[in-house]
Order: structure tokens, then C-alpha cells, then sequence
């Protein structure tokens, strides 16, 4: 366990709490650069895909884990972001161009859902944003002179000037370094001001108001922000998978989403990249153990998706505090290595006092 | 008078579907109420529900009472089993953790379906004593089925009211759910609640099943109605009962309204239209009542 004597307010908010955590992030970085090297080409692109979900949930992890507002609706601004990006980079304008523009859109329209739906909390707000991508998935499949519908739409893979991303390393480092580039932005928005209101606001509203935090600015930036990065997650899944309906961005996508976000950790910016990492990596880890199981249930096509939701709920069972809080314990385990006690993180179970009617 | 009856029979059936919704949607505001989890399974619990009477009915022969009572009794069993297996050990924890919990209880339920002999992917019938039958009203022509739905609901509802109203145990439900530091220290076994909540709430999903399979039929993708329960539920105002029933009824008509009337899509997003509606004028649901925020 190291204690820093702070000696100034800014040590609070600087970007790296200890110079030696600035050293793994750095090791971290190479190896994920180096290790497309040494592995296949299907496992480079379900690497590819954790870095997608990893900024998709990123963006909700903003929303969802700092501001506190839940959404069940990510997957319409993950398709907005597809759709603006494939249809834009169609008429011939660059991909450069192009994905931030589907981030742009994506949070414009989170600026046009986000303000009338704000004085929703919890559950409702869930619902209505829920609403809300339900209308977008139906949109998407009508407005046909624009989306082609039910058809599909076929996509270019992204090229920036002279380079053309069409291998699936080449993708992994876009990816990656667009994750990098997102988790820099995060961590850099939620030291700011604005991300300092943000956790204020998830922590108590009305605390929040009273310390002067304007609530329906600082929810709306939120919202944009998240539907932002989940947009420009959207204009890469659109580029990696080359075809895009509106079939992939159904309700499915956003429960998806919040799983990931809560499963990873919330409120942790970590929280969101393992989410996605234990959303990629268990249905290949299932697939690999299909060859031991009974030869009767090797036959059932029902079989990936059953276990998945059984170790869903093993997680929760044994980590209510997602993949993030176990890292938690972990690291406290050996930073205290002989006095760790079982019950350090043990939280008091305790009845609701809510008063309801 | 042909504009009238068409409308008309829209609207019932419109209100029969309405009622299935209404009661998955009572499921949710029961289970909300007591622990304040939303149980996304609740969905799953209907299609269960559906393949066990598929199984009594269709394989074992039973009568179709019979079969509903059992259906009944094996879902609140699997609901008592659900909430002593998994669930209690949840007390406690954050709330969206047992949210997760209940989603990835939908994944497995929807695809063990698939996996047990017998029921597997398709799609699946059974012969009811209200199949093909049907009740004149002047020129207006109903169908039983439409009709037995609609009257097993409102008999559920009156069951469920004097159950709450008038038993002992519906009223340390209640105050369960009002206040749970008071209930214990009234006395009330707040696991037992749960227990029981979680019991009712399956059966509920059980007799939903029943009840809509001569309608759908029986598959494994039933479940999914469960989301066009939530805006019944919420717009309610998820905390009341009689107000799950109405917000079921009002979707269950719009989209029957909106399927006849309006052009093709329509259908599945107008619910979700009038929820968005309600929700920016009244964000309590028509139901709910404002809380104040407390510090």
C-alpha cells in the first residue's frame, strides 16, 4: 500500500495517480501493439471487436456508470453511427471525415433524445431510451430510399488517404488506437469539470444542484457525449463488418451493451474494456470447450447462448460488483499481502428504507 | 354499422392481447414493488408457462383446467426455486447487479427451451375448449378464445385484489413493499415475501402463457413480448397494480389500432410513441404517484 502526501489540489485530478502506473499503462499499450504479431488472423479480429465495444461502452459507461442515467437505447446511436458513416463514405466522402461525423450525429441526436426525457431517473428513463431505439431500428427499416432497409447495405472498407484498412491487422490498429484515443478523452473529460459534475450528479442530484451544478446542462452533455463515442463505435462495426441491417441493432444489442458496462464494473473506465473483453472472449472460450460436453448436448445449437446466460449469472452471483471490483480485491490482496481479510470488502447487506406507495 | 363492427372487433382483440400484456406487466410491478428489481425474465417465465401446458395438454393428454392449474403450481414452484437458488443470495447487493442477474436468466431459459426433448425451436399448438368457437353479439362476431382471455384476466385481478386487500399475508406484502425496515420490525419475514412475490409472479408469467399460446402459439421466441410489457407497466407507473392492467389494455388496443389502420411498422412502435408521450408530460406514469425526492 503507498500513501502520498498531497501537497496541492491537482494531485487529485492528475491523469495518472502514480508515476509507475503511467509505466503500465505504456507496457500495456506495446503489448496490445505486438500481439496481433503472434496471433491468427480470426482471433486479431475478435480482438478488433473488443476495441469496438470497449469505445461503444465506453460511451455508455459515461452515461450509465459516471452520470447515472441508464440507457437501454445505445444500440440506436451505435446504428446512427453505423448508417452515418456507411452512407456518407457511399457518396464518396473519406472515412476521416466520416467517423467523427457519425459521432457528431449520433450525439446530436442524444442531445435531441436527452433533453425532453432528462427529468426521467431509473427505470423510466430505461424504458423510454428503450422506446426511443425501438423507433430508430423501425426507421431504419422503412426509410429504404436512404438505409436500403431490410436489404442491407453494403460498405467499403476505411482507407485514410493512400492506406486502405481492408486486413484484419491493419483494423486491430485502427481500432486500437481509436480505444486508446477514446480512453484518453474519458479519462480526460471526467478529471475536467464537466466529468467532475457528471459523478456529482450520479452521486446525489440534489447535492449536486446545491453546489451549483446546472442539472439539465451537465445530463445533456452527458447524453451527448456518451451517444458520441457510441456512434463512432457504430461507424467502425459498420467498416469491419463490410454489411450492415438493421437486424444487428435490435434491443438484443442494448441489453448487450449495459451487460458489458455493468458486468466490467460500473463506474470505471477499466470496468467498460473488460466488459467487452468477457463479452467477446467467453462465447469463443464456450466454443472451445463444445468438444468435451455430451455428445447430446454437442448437437444443440441452444447450447453457446444457454451457458453464456448461466455464467452471466455466475458473475453476478459471486462478483456483484462486476469484473472490475474482483480486480479491485485482487490488487488490495497483494498491495496488503499478509493482513488480507475475507471480509475488507464485505458490504452490509441491509433492507430498503425507500418509502413507496 | 360494417366501420363499427370492424372497429369494434378490433379493439376487443386489441383488449384480449392487451390483458396478456397486462398480466406479464403485473408480473414486473409485483416483483418491482417488493425488491424493486426489474425482472427481465418475466417474458421467459410466459414461455415457459406456455411449453409446460404445450407438454400437459398436447403430450400428456390433460384436460385444459387441469392443465392450467398445474401449470399454475409447476411456475410458481420454478418461481419459489428461482428466487431460494438465486436470487436471496442477491439481498442486498446493488440492484443492477440482480438486473444482470434476471437478463442472463432469459438468455439460459430461451435457449434451454431449445435444448430439452420435446420442445425444441419450433412452433408449437394445442387444442383449447375455446379453439374455433365463437360468440355472436348482433353482427358482431368474437371469438372464445379472444373472450376466455379477457375473463380469465378479470377473475385473476379480482383473486389477486382480495388477496391483497383482505389475507394476512397480501397485507405484509403490502407493507413490504411500502417500507421494509418497518416490516421487519413488525414482524413480517421479508425473505418470505420475496419468496412469495417471486412465487406469484411466475405464476402469473405461467397463466400469460396459457393464455396467449392459442393466439402466437407456442416457440421459443414468445418471451419477447415481455418487452412490450415494460411500457404497459410503465406507463401504469410500475408500482401499481390495477395500473399494469390498464397500461397493458391501452398497448394492447393502440397496437391492434395502429396494425388495422395505420400503414405496415406502425404497429410495433406506436406503444412505444404513446409511452414516450406520457412519460414527458407525466413522468409518474398515468398511475404513479409523484415521490418527493428526499436528500
Amino acid at each position: 500500500m503507498r500513501f502520498i502526501m498531497k501537497t496541492n489540489y491537482y494531485q487529485d485530478i492528475r491523469l495518472f495517480k502514480y508515476r509507475s502506473t503511467f509505466f503500465w499503462y505504456l507496457a500495456l499499450v506495446s503489448g496490445s501493439l505486438i500481439l496481433p504479431l503472434l496471433l491468427d488472423e480470426y482471433l486479431i479480429s475478435q480482438l478488433t471487436f473488443i476495441c469496438m465495444y470497449a469505445v461503444a461502452a465506453m460511451g455508455l459507461m459515461l452515461l450509465t456508470g459516471y452520470t447515472g442515467q441508464v440507457s437501454m437505447g445505445h444500440a440506436a446511436f451505435f446504428a446512427i453511427g453505423s448508417y452515418t458513416s456507411a452512407i456518407l463514405t457511399s457518396k464518396g466522402v473519406p472515412f476521416i471525415l466520416a467517423l467523427p461525423a457519425a459521432g457528431i450525429l449520433a450525439g446530436v441526436v442524444g442531445i435531441l433524445i436527452g433533453r425532453p426525457i432528462l427529468h426521467l431517473t431509473g427505470l423510466y428513463l430505461a424504458i423510454a431510451t428503450m422506446g426511443f431505439a425501438f423507433i430508430v431500428d423501425e426507421i431504419l427499416i422503412r426509410w429504404e430510399s436512404l438505409t436500403r432497409g431490410n436489404m442491407g447495405f453494403y460498405v467499403k472498407p476505411p482507407s485514410i488517404g493512400s492506406l486502405i484498412f481492408d486486413t484484419e491487422i491493419r483494423f486491430y490498429y485502427l481500432s486500437l488506437v481509436i480505444l486508446i484515443l477514446t480512453l484518453f478523452a474519458a479519462r480526460n473529460i471526467l478529471r475536467s469539470p464537466t466529468g467532475r459534475a457528471m459523478i456529482a450528479i450520479r452521486d446525489s442530484e440534489v447535492a449536486a444542484q446545491a453546489m451549483g451544478i446546472n442539472l439539465a446542462k451537465f445530463k445533456t452533455i452527458a447524453f451527448a457525449l456518451s451517444a458520441f463515442f457510441t456512434g463512432v463505435a457504430g461507424s467502425l462495426y459498420a467498416h469491419k463488418l463490410f454489411f450492415i441491417n438493421p437486424e444487428s441493432y435490435t434491443i438484443i444489442l442494448s441489453i448487450e451493451l449495459l451487460a458489458m458496462v455493468i458486468i466490467g464494473g460500473l463506474g470505471s473506465l477499466h470496468g467498460a474494456v473488460f466488459g467487452a473483453a468477457f463479452f467477446i472472449f467467453l462465447p469463443q472460450v464456450i466454443i472451445m470447450t463444445r468438444d468435451y460436453m455430451p455428445v447430446y448436448l454437442q448437437n444443440q445449437t441452444g447450447l453457446e447462448p444457454a451457458l453464456f446466460g448461466l455464467l452471466i449469472i455466475l458473475v453476478m452471483l459471486f462478483e456483484p460488483m462486476g469484473i472490475y471490483g474482483r480486480w479491485l480485491k485482487t490488487k488490495y490482496y497483494f498491495e496488503m499481502f499478509p493482513l488480507y481479510k475475507k471480509d475488507s470488502f464485505k458490504r452490509e447487506k441491509k433492507y430498503q428504507k425507500a418509502e413507496r406507495r | 354499422m360494417d366501420v363499427v363492427n370492424e372497429i369494434l372487433q378490433t379493439i376487443l382483440s386489441g383488449i384480449s392481447i392487451g390483458c396478456v400484456y397486462g398480466l406479464v406487466a403485473l408480473g414486473f410491478v409485483l416483483i418491482f414493488k417488493a425488491t424493486e428489481v426489474i425482472n427481465f425474465a418475466q417474458g421467459e417465465l410466459l414461455m415457459l408457462g406456455a411449453f409446460i401446458s404445450y407438454s400437459l395438454i398436447a403430450m400428456l393428454n390433460f384436460p385444459y383446467w387441469a392443465a392450467l392449474l398445474a401449470t399454475i403450481f409447476v411456475m410458481g414452484f420454478l418461481g419459489m426455486l428461482l428466487e431460494r437458488t438465486v436470487l436471496r443470495s442477491l439481498v442486498g447487493e446493488p440492484v443492477y447487479a440482480i438486473v444482470i442477474v434476471t437478463i442472463g436468466m432469459s438468455f439460459f431459459f430461451r435457449s434451454a427451451v431449445s435444448m430439452i426433448p420435446g420442445w425444441g425451436t419450433d412452433t408449437y399448438g394445442f387444442r383449447t375448449p375455446f379453439t374455433e368457437k365463437i360468440v355472436r353479439a348482433g353482427e358482431l362476431v368474437i371469438s372464445w378464445e379472444y373472450l376466455a382471455i379477457i375473463l380469465i384476466t378479470t377473475a385473476l385481478i379480482l383473486v389477486l385484489f382480495s388477496f391483497f386487500r383482505y389475507t394476512r399475508i397480501g397485507t405484509a406484502m403490502r407493507a413490504t413493499s411500502q417500507n421494509q425496515l418497518a416490516a421487519v420490525y413488525m414482524g413480517i419475514s421479508v425473505t418470505r415475501v420475496f419468496s412469495l412475490t417471486w412465487t406469484i409472479a411466475a405464476a402469473l408469467g405461467g397463466i400469460g402463457g396459457i393464455l396467449l399460446s392459442p393466439i402466437t402459439f407456442v416457440h421459443m421466441n414468445m418471451g419477447f413480448i415481455g418487452l412490450k410489457a415494460f411500457p404497459a407497466a410503465v406507463l401504469g407507473g410500475f408500482g401499481s397494480l390495477p395500473g399494469a392492467i390498464v397500461g397493458g389494455v391501452i398497448i394492447g388496443v393502440t397496437e391492434s389500432l395502429a396494425g388495422f389502420y395505420l400503414p405496415e411498422g406502425w404497429k410495433d412502435i406506436a406503444a412505444w410513441i404513446i409511452l414516450i408521450g406520457v412519460l414527458i408530460i407525466r413522468p409518474q406514469g398515468l398511475f404513479g404517484i409523484q415521490e418527493k425526492k428526499k436528500v
